[in-house]
């Protein structure tokens, strides 16, 4: 039983940096109809935002990690979502309305950009991220340990999920993205500014994606330029999983993933840990290809 | 108010509006009646800047916006109910209308104007915190003009209100279009398939075939012209 409550709690702290990912695919899809497959190095250049800041924003608050953690979060955060609009400004908007097939390859492009140019500067070797998350021991029981790290890691998360909440259901933006996400004429019809709430959408998206970055790199302290690839990954199956597009469900597949991945490594064998989330995306593919939450898309003419 | 010269607009090779001239007067109702096909959409569509023009001028109160976005349109000061209601319809009717009104921060002035519409269209408020995707086509037709006015427009484009409605709420919906002209002032081009409705309600009146005006004159006489009254009006 205490065993499997661990196992539970660092697959809900996996599972909530999955659901912080796939939430930045799933607003892209649903405004733009296709994947940003760049999205997992964003995630990457969070997690080196945080490497090399953090030591430098440590020190300014006299190693008060309370001060530095959220700090460190924020800067990775703004220095993302820059990129996640440059990357939408240069490599996607010229190509808006050019067939779905076209920016998916472009987007497939500018990941294998990030992650070459990073292994060509940085170089490919992993490095330590620091301790950001004071390591304390909650709550200890005869049968569970619960640490710090699992608590900040799902708090924040769940945080930031309710901030995005928020943003999207109560503001004018987020009412604009959720008309442009229906039909983009209507909207423009509106006097929406159809490149500005897009650009809003990245900036949304790779700030999540860069928090998700720091978070990660709290339980798995090893920063390297390939380091988006699986979580990236994984996240866009738990975004499909939710059903593509829909918010919620894209947490909820996130969360789905973190925990199942994290039983099965548990229970079964790690080296199942990668197949698990593909299992289940041919899984929804094959039964439910719309995703657990997603409603069965009308085709628009 | 507005006028158009000479408008050619294309899709690739085949030309949609071959140099249409049309003026729209201040607070006058204009319609422009036509078959389906004809090029009465695109027009609507070219001057909300949703198509571009290949040739031929846009003034709106004598600035040249035949370049301008959407957007500059709708701060210009034309607002469209496009056809097919285009209803945002998994946002609640209050939120549709919020983004009619998109571009203003006037805020007081919005709740009066938000006012104005639940005036004529009572159904809307009883609706108001529905998802434009549960109203019926006639209380969607009545959003989508409601919407429209949100932006407060000096001109208002409507694209075939009575599209798709029952019989009985177009004639209310016809109504309602000349009370806004009415009470509000309001300059309105109208696009209809329905050129009986169209006719009895507008002042000045154009008549679209396969992208050419063939006809024009004052509402009333366009209604006795005899090529009309076989071709569109049924007789």
């Amino acid at each position: 039983m205490g065993e499997f409550l661990q196992q539970l709690m660092n697959g809900l702290s996996l599972g909530s940096i999955y659901a912080l990912i796939a939430l930045g695919y799933t607003m892209v899809y649903g405004i733009l109809r296709f994947i940003n497959f760049a999205h997992g190095e964003v995630f990457m250049v969070g997690a080196f935002v945080g490497l090399w800041s953090a030591p430098a924003i440590a020190d300014f608050f006299g190693g008060n990690l309370f001060i530095a953690g959220p700090v460190v979060i924020l800067l990775a955060m703004v220095v993302c979502s820059i990129l996640g609009v440059l990357n939408e400004r240069i490599a996607y908007r010229p190509l808006r309305g050019k067939p779905t097939i076209i920016v998916l390859i472009t987007a497939i492009g500018v990941s294998l950009f990030y992650q070459n140019f990073f292994q060509s500067v940085v170089g490919p070797e992993p490095r330590r991220f620091p301790d950001l998350i004071p390591q304390t021991r909650v709550l200890e029981t005869d049968y569970l340990i619960v640490g710090s790290t699992p608590l900040v890691v799902i708090g924040t998360a769940f945080g930031l999920m309710w901030l995005l909440r928020f943003v999207v259901l109560h503001t004018k933006v987020g009412t604009a993205m959720r008309a442009l996400s229906f039909n983009l004429q209507a909207a423009r019809l509106m006097g929406i500014n159809v490149d500005r709430v897009v650009a809003f959408t990245f900036v949304l998206g790779s700030a999540l994606a860069a928090a998700a970055a720091i978070l990660f790199a709290s339980i798995y302290p090893s920063v390297h330029p390939l380091m988006g690839l699986f979580p990236g990954l994984k996240a866009f199956v738990a975004a499909v999983l939710g059903g593509i597009g829909n918010l919620p469900g894209a947490a909820l597949g996130g969360l789905i993933i973190g925990v199942t991945e994290t039983l099965v490594t548990g229970y079964v064998s790690a080296t199942y840990r990668d197949a698990v989330a593909f299992t289940i995306l041919i899984l929804i593919l094959l039964f439910r290809p719309t995703g657990l939450l997603g409603s069965t898309a009308t085709e628009k003419v | 108010m507005l006028i158009l010269s000479d408008l050619v607009v294309a899709y690739g090779a085949i030309k949609a509006l071959r140099g249409i001239s049309v003026k729209v007067p201040e607070q006058q109702i204009v319609t422009l009646i036509g078959a389906n096909g004809a090029g009465k959409t695109t027009t609507l569509r070219t001057i909300s800047g949703l198509e571009s023009a290949q040739s031929g001028l846009i003034e709106f109160d004598d600035i040249d916006i035949t370049s301008y976005k959407p957007h500059q349109i709708v701060a210009a000061g034309i607002s469209q109910s496009p056809e097919g209601r285009m209803i945002f319809a998994n946002l609640s009717v209050r939120e549709n209308l919020a983004m009619g009104a998109y571009l203003r921060r006037d805020k007081e002035k919005i709740k009066q104007d938000r006012e104005y519409v639940f005036h004529i269209f009572p159904r809307l408020h009883e609706r108001m915190k529905q998802q434009g995707g549960t109203l019926s086509g006639g209380e969607q037709q009545m959003l989508a003009i409601g919407r429209a006015l949100m932006a407060r427009p000096r001109l208002l484009l409507l694209d075939e209100p009575s599209l798709g409605i029952a019989p009985k709420l177009v004639q209310l919906i016809f109504e309602k279009i000349q009370e806004i002209n009415r009470e509000l002032g309001m300059t309105i081009l109208l696009v209809e398939q329905n050129a009986h409705l169209a006719l009895k309600v507008a002042h000045y009146a154009y008549v679209l075939e396969t992208g050419e005006i063939t006809l024009e004159g004052p509402a009333a006489e366009i209604e006795q012209n005899e090529d009309v009254r076989k071709a569109y009006l049924g007789e």
